[in-house]
């Protein structure tokens, strides 16, 4: 057999019956002709005269529906209209997203005193404008309907704030001296931090303890041993030529990916004129987001990280990479290790270890390399994560010692992410006084006798200070939409402090910029920078790394199965899970949604469940199908069975299973019932919580349906999806990939003459504008922001689970992965991530075959979706070569029917009625028409962006320009991958775009001449072979040589 | 019909070319007219008193033109200055305060006054009205057609009966056995044609009312508040985006909030206009009691000069309706397309109540998009159509439409 060189699926991989099947329909259904058997139509259920009794009833229903009078509709203006506020225009305000310690700044589209998007701060040096998928996401938790909505006693309502204030300060005032704790995650707000100081003063023996559920204290109290202070450096990846990750998924999840994103992008653009760029080695145990883009990748045992690092230092030290049996591990090692002592000052290696020890190893390796100072920042620090997990597990003993008085809780929830949450809710029982602020009654706040609900971050005022020297501010850009109240505001309140927080916030800071005019500058820029220009920083003491070396090779394991905990990259720790577009977001890897589930390798996925994903048959067993099976993990006392995914590229002996999931009923309707909570997995190993475990695993009984994308679309065979490149081939033979469009095209008139000579169509003018979009796939790490962006900019359906079970998924925007190498060689695997759009191609095949012209083409290149005349037909659908359209097979907005009639219904699928919820709908953009039922949609590159942008530049009366318009996929890629605009001006940014990478262009599927204004640069591997062995330079046709079944049945 | 319409149109463009000949300053005119508009037309009116005194000749009561022009642009310094006059007439106004205008120049001003100068006095006009007669004969016409066509119809039925009589009279004579005669009714070619005859037109019908609906032109509701276009954009001359601004910022023109209104109506608290206010249905309107209507809303007491009730929005009914899947942006139409107002909205400054004027259809929308040229040269935005321009030079084309520039395509208007 001839393996296909990039695969989706394993079925695709194997060209499998199911596979080709699926290749072969367009729809994975057929159409529901209930009751219809080989009887005819008279024996039907529904026959002829019933038949005839509903056209003639519904006729009629139509006929009086239609001369009904029209309904009266009121307008009503303001009374006193704001001076900015103009009704139909967006305001736009700088505010800042906060989760826990992170605090990323952002700009909040405001249309008609309604936030509606999220972009991210232009001003903010460190985030650039990038945003991540939590923070697109982030303007749905504001109109949660699970949100709480008045403060409560006892679980009953309190009418009134001076009620609550004197209920607590009662009780407070009765604690007789009993110690109190105010307990958060990381707090680096300096305004909050002066309102706790202010409150903790007034209440004498008590102390404030800062939890975070994903925890960095192995970093913290390694750096402490090392340079003296407990602190987080910040990385500059842009300044690294070596970058070695040692299970740090930066790019996704660990510290500060969207700064990461950015810099790590830099290294990686590949310069035409002097092509060259970083390299990165990823030594890991499950296959990460961020493994999944490295150029080497090497694989092993979870419990082997601490070897790993001792290797690597060693090796560096030029004592070789002791302590490593696996050969290709070792030979990695010692690769990595030889480029690091190569490039000096210019290396940089991370570790995503939550372990002490290898932190203080890895601290070493970075002294070793001269990374600090150069390629760390050890003073502009990152302050996102401050919580030490001994002092949170000291506090857990005291409570239940019951010598804790009173505990107030903000934005922690360790009786869902502790690892021992029952001790947690024990010891809670024991505390005569507990105040919540979360915004949910989540497994914490339940247990707390009185609740008073923060404010959404949308609703607050507010500063934050990520990254030390960067302080970036938040204002309200709406009024709270319920009874909550700022939590700084209760402090204050209780400290005995008349003053508003928002008062006190702006007197603060009045009093630090100094005068009014600054401060009000600072609230309209949402950033105040003063970062620290000389990298004068501590000097590392190695005193504690020899034990750690003896300590972190101890744990090593050599048998038996391994479990990580680790976070996805859409998903991260699930203080979002009742998130609706974050749930339906595919994980970057597996391609799954709306769940939890144990990723295990190829070998074990065969020894335990006789899946052979090689073997074509037991593939699609395997995988045709939702239904998976189940594992049971035990992990000391603790076990949890969960369905299994098949995933290559993970180490034969580790189970990956992924937080944030597991919530109880009041989270929301999102989160309720979806997966299991694997914080349960984690433990505490006297210094820190670990992330990794020893377990035992065996089959369980049943079988679970997972959600996944990844076969839902096919490209039938047709290849040249994706082009990959090494850097040595691109460096010795620049023109290669544009050599082999070349000869491809030769027949039909080269590059030049292949729109007019490889048609027997008219080609059609473009005069003025014409968009296009280029994406580099060198930038592209797969993390989802662009799809939730995508989502909330273009009013994308939420379907469900039990839909894209379906294959119902409404995404515009898809990013599809590809594995290429040997599935039973897990450090073979490489990864290729692409976004795929509609094409908008100017030969569109899904045009000439619509019956009603709904779908056409503008004379600015856009392939234009008409909803309204749309009859649902999906010949396009079935045309797309790209398989990019989306049916609307029920009416998943709730636009046209009545709540009791919206699919799925009560039960089956609540999270459609959650986003039909009033209070959600508020978050629709007015400017995008909500589809209904029985039409087809698709990307439309943003068309009311188009037009907004095009109408900015008339009423100036000057020509468009590149800022006027950008699409909301690209203004959320913080790696920069997408590139929009006119592309008949030759100054624009896509045109140079394209004219400056013309060796690295190529259009997917260009052979087939429809003409995509979607153009793709090919990936740039530094690395020595590209798996998938491209052959470039052959005609490749439509399937051509590859089996797959092709043609026929459309 | 036509033959009218090309009457009234020659008639028109000799009665424009006189204006421009009579009026030899018509260009100055119409620049202090936009002027006035701009800046004073808020608070004053030519020949009557508004929230300012009316500034009809205004060169006759302050002869001193430095002096004037120094009032226009700071009427404080005026003031300060102890100027008799300004002084009593600034206490006659109850002090309300004339805002300040440091911008305007000499020739602005005097292009204002010019302007002022040249409106004549709407009481001492004879109002124009058009040819009554014109309409009428129209009518006329049509009926007198639809009878002739009836009547016609009539004869031809009769004629084909005693054609058909004289046939069988002639067959009977030749002894040509005949058959029983069928009586017209039920002919079934007779039948038959009325049957098709009866099912287009039907179908005519059903069509056409099938794709009225939803469709409401003249639709013309109460509102809560009589408000007459005609006394305020046309007899006083307020500028249109004075209250509806939005229509050059963006996709609403929006109804202005009750403090716009309160900026003139503080100080005009009764109607005084010489032309009697009436509902369609004929019913007599009294204008003072409409603004008491608004001072209900606003919380406005007129004889104590200050708010005193808590404001409420005025629930006005929405006229000008779109479906939900249609994008509708005013900026693009007034700003940037420079359309007038009345192109849409009709005759608005002579409405009592507003009623919609146009059907708002697609076909409708269309028709325009095709027949508009764009402000092509005028716009930059425009000069990236670079073979657009080549072929006005070359006299390829005469004009670029909106429907060159795509206009006409789906997503121009449905996204």
């Amino acid at each position: 057999m001839e393996q296909k060189k990039y695969w989706q699926s394993f079925g695709e991989l194997t060209n499998s019956a199911a596979h080709q099947q699926n290749a072969q329909d367009e729809f994975k259904e057929d159409l529901p002709f209930e009751g219809l058997d080989d009887k005819g139509l008279g024996s039907a259920t529904t026959p002829r005269r019933d038949f005839l009794k509903y056209v003639g009833f519904s006729t009629a229903a139509a006929a009086v529906a239609a001369s009904c009078e029209m309904p009266v509709k009121k307008a009503i203006p303001f009374v006193n209209r704001p001076v900015d506020a103009i009704p139909g225009i967006a305001n736009y305000y700088a505010t800042t997203y906060v989760a826990g310690g992170t605090a990323i700044p952002v700009v909040a589209k405001v249309r008609d005193g309604r936030p509606i998007k999220i972009e991210g701060n232009e001003l903010s040096s460190w985030s650039k404008g990038a945003t991540t998928a939590q923070v697109q996401a982030s303007v749905l938790d504001l109109y949660d309907t699970a949100r709480l909505r008045y403060p409560l006693a006892e679980k009953k309502e309190v009418s009134t704030f001076d009620a609550f204030d004197k209920m607590v300060g009662e009780a407070l005032a009765g604690l007789n001296g009993a110690p109190l704790v105010l307990l958060t995650s990381t707090v680096n707000s300096p305004s909050s931090k002066a309102v706790i100081a202010e409150f903790l003063a007034k209440y004498p023996g008590s102390r404030h303890v800062q939890y975070d559920a994903t925890s960095y204290s192995g970093m913290l109290l390694a750096n402490e041993a090392s340079f003296g202070s407990r602190l987080l450096p910040s990385y500059a990846f842009e300044k690294a030529k070596i970058i070695v990750s040692l299970g740090a998924d930066f790019l996704g999840t660990w510290l500060n990916p969207v700064e990461f994103q950015h810099g790590y992008t830099q290294g990686r653009k590949v310069d035409p004129k002097h092509p060259g760029m970083s390299k990165h080695y990823q030594f890991e145990s499950m296959l990460s987001m961020t493994g999944a883009n490295a150029d080497e990748r090497f694989t092993h045992r979870p419990s082997e990280s601490g070897a790993v690092a001792a290797a690597l230092l060693g090796a560096i030290n030029g004592q070789g990479a002791s302590g490593i049996s696996d050969a290709a591990l070792k030979k990695g090692i010692e690769q990595a290790a030889k480029d690091l002592a190569a490039n000096k000052g210019q290396a940089l290696v991370v570790s995503g270890s939550n372990d002490v020890n290898v932190q203080l190893i890895v601290n070493a390796i970075n002294e070793a390399v001269g990374a600090f100072g150069t390629t760390v920042n050890l003073v502009n620090k990152l302050q996102n994560y401050a919580g030490i997990d001994a002092e949170f597990v000291k506090l857990v003993e005291e409570m239940n010692a019951g010598s804790v008085g009173a505990l107030l809780i903000y934005d922690a929830n360790p009786a869902y992410d502790y690892f021992d949450a029952e001790k947690f809710k024990a010891g809670l029982k024991k505390v005569r006084v507990t105040v919540s602020f979360n915004e949910k009654m989540d497994e914490t706040t339940e247990l707390c006798k009185y609740v008073l609900p923060a404010n959404h971050y949308l609703e607050s005022w507010g500063d934050a200070e990520h990254k030390v020297g960067y302080i970036s501010m938040l204002q309200p850009t709406i009024a709270p939409l319920f009874k909550t109240r700022q939590w700084q505001d209760n402090l204050l309140k209780w400290s005995g402090n008349t003053t508003s927080y928002a008062d006190y916030f702006k007197n603060f800071w009045t009093a630090r910029l100094g005068g009014e005019p600054t401060y009000l500058k600072a609230l309209q820029d949402g950033v105040v920078e003063s970062p620290a220009m000389v990298m004068g920083f501590p000097s590392f003491n190695g005193a504690g790394v020899a034990a750690a070396l003896t300590a972190a090779v101890a744990g090593k394991k050599t048998s038996g199965q391994e479990l990580v905990i680790y976070q996805k990259a859409t998903f991260t720790d699930g203080r979002q899970s009742n998130n609706p577009w974050l749930q339906e977001t595919p994980d970057p890897i597996t391609r799954a949604t709306w769940d939890n589930y144990a990723i295990v390798s190829p070998s074990l996925g065969k020894s335990m469940f006789g899946i052979d994903i090689t073997n074509a048959t037991q593939a699609d067993e395997y995988e045709a199908f939702p239904k998976k099976p189940l594992i049971k993990v035990k992990q000391g006392a603790k076990e949890m069975e969960l369905p299994v995914l098949i995933i290559p590229g993970v180490q034969a002996d580790t189970i990956a299973v992924a937080v944030g999931y597991g919530r109880t009923e009041a989270i929301g309707k999102a989160a309720a019932g979806v997966g299991k909570n694997a914080y349960a997995l984690t433990s505490f190993n006297g210094t820190t919580f670990q992330r990794t475990a020893a377990v035992t695993v065996e089959k369980a009984a049943g079988e679970y349906k997972i959600a996944t994308t990844q076969t839902h679309s096919s490209y039938e065979g047709r290849y040249e999806v994706i082009k990959e490149i090494t850097l040595a081939d691109y460096v010795k033979n620049p023109t290669k990939i544009l050599d082999a469009r070349k000869k491809e095209l030769e027949p039909w008139g080269g590059l030049e003459n292949y729109e007019k000579d490889g048609t027997i169509y008219p080609v059609f003018d473009k005069p003025g504008i014409k968009w296009g979009m280029s994406i580099d796939l060198n930038s592209c790490y797969g993390c989802g922001a662009c799809v939730v962006a995508c989502t909330a900019e273009n009013n994308v359906s939420v379907v469900g689970k039990p839909e894209v079970l379906r294959a119902h998924d409404m995404h515009w925007l898809r990013i599809d992965r590809y594995f290429a190498g040997d599935p039973n060689d897990p450090n073979s695997i490489q990864t290729v991530f692409q976004p795929m759009m509609c094409q908008h191609c100017d030969n569109a095949p899904c045009e000439n075959v619509c019956p009603v012209a709904a779908t056409n083409h503008s004379s600015e290149g856009l392939n234009q979706m008409t909803y309204n005349r749309c009859i649902g037909t999906r010949y396009c659908a079935n045309n797309c070569p790209y398989k990019v359209r989306r049916f609307n097979w029920a009416d998943y907005t709730g636009a046209d029917s009545f709540a009791d009639n919206q699919v799925g219904g009560k039960g089956e699928n609540e999270v459609i009625t959650m986003m039909n919820d009033d209070l959600t709908r508020m978050v629709l953009n007015p400017d995008v028409t909500v589809r209904s039922r029985g039409v087809i949609e698709k990307c439309s590159f943003c068309v009311q962006r188009l037009q907004e942008g095009k109408l900015a530049a008339k009423k100036a009366g000057r020509p468009l320009e590149d800022r006027d318009v950008k699409t909301a996929c690209q203004q959320a890629c913080a790696a920069d991958a997408i590139v929009f605009g006119n592309v008949n001006n030759k100054e624009s940014l896509v045109s140079k775009h394209r004219a400056e990478n013309e060796n690295r262009l190529f259009y997917v599927q260009e052979q087939i001449h429809v003409l995509p204004n979607v153009s793709y640069l090919a990936k740039v591997r530094n690395t020595g072979e590209i798996s998938a062995h491209t052959q470039y330079g052959e005609p490749h046709f439509m399937g051509e040589g590859h089996g797959a079944a092709e043609g026929g049945h459309h | 019909m036509i033959h009218y319409r090309s009457i009234v149109q020659r008639f028109a463009l000799i009665l424009a070319v006189l204006t421009v000949l009579c009026f030899d300053q018509a260009a100055v005119a119409q620049d202090g007219k936009a002027l006035f508009q701009q800046n004073c037309a808020s608070c004053h009116a030519v020949h009557k008193n508004l929230t300012g005194p009316k500034l009809a000749g205004i060169e006759e009561r302050v002869p001193d033109q430095k002096l004037l022009y120094a009032w226009i642009r700071n009427n404080q310094a005026v003031l300060k200055s102890g100027n008799k006059y300004f002084n009593d007439l600034y206490n006659q106004w109850n002090k309300t305060a004339m805002n300040l205008f440091p911008n305007l120049t000499d020739e602005e001003i005097a292009a204002m006054l010019t302007y002022i100068n040249s409106v004549p006095d709407p009481a001492t006009q004879k109002p124009v009205e058009g040819d009554p007669n014109a309409k009428a004969a129209a009518s006329d016409n049509s009926l007198i057609f639809g009878v002739l066509t009836l009547i016609l119809a009539i004869i031809v039925l009769v004629l084909l009966q005693v054609n058909a009589n004289l046939k069988r009279l002639s067959d009977e004579k030749d002894g040509i056995p005949s058959y029983e005669p069928v009586p017209f009714y039920r002919n079934k070619a007779y039948i038959a044609l009325f049957a098709v005859v009866l099912f287009i037109i039907g179908g005519y019908f059903t069509i056409q009312g099938a794709v009225g609906l939803g469709r409401s032109k003249n639709y013309q509701p109460e509102q809560p508040i009589y408000y007459s276009h005609k006394v305020h954009a046309g007899t006083n001359q307020i500028n249109c985006l004075y209250c509806h601004g939005g229509a050059q910022e963006g996709k609403h023109a929006n109804i202005p909030s009750l403090n716009t209104c309160m900026n003139c109506h503080m100080a005009i608290n009764e109607y005084t206009g010489t032309e009697k206010l009436y509902r369609e249905d004929g019913t007599e309107v009294n204008g003072t009691e409409e603004i008491k209507k608004l001072y209900s809303y606003t919380g406005w007491d007129p004889d104590q000069k200050k708010y005193v009730n808590a404001p409420k929005p005025i629930e006005w009914v929405k006229i000008h309706n779109l479906p939900d899947h249609v994008y509708f942006n005013h900026a693009q139409h007034v700003k940037a397309g420079k359309v007038a107002c009345q192109t849409c909205h009709g005759d608005i400054q002579n409405m009592g109540e507003v009623y919609q004027y146009s059907d708002l259809s697609m076909g409708w929308c269309i028709n325009c998009h095709r027949e508009t040229k764009v402000q092509f040269e005028d716009n930059k935005f425009y000069s990236i159509y670079e073979k657009f321009h080549n072929d006005l030079k070359s006299g390829k084309m005469d004009s670029v439409t909106v429907e060159s520039i795509g206009g006409t395509e789906c997503q121009k208007c449905h996204y």
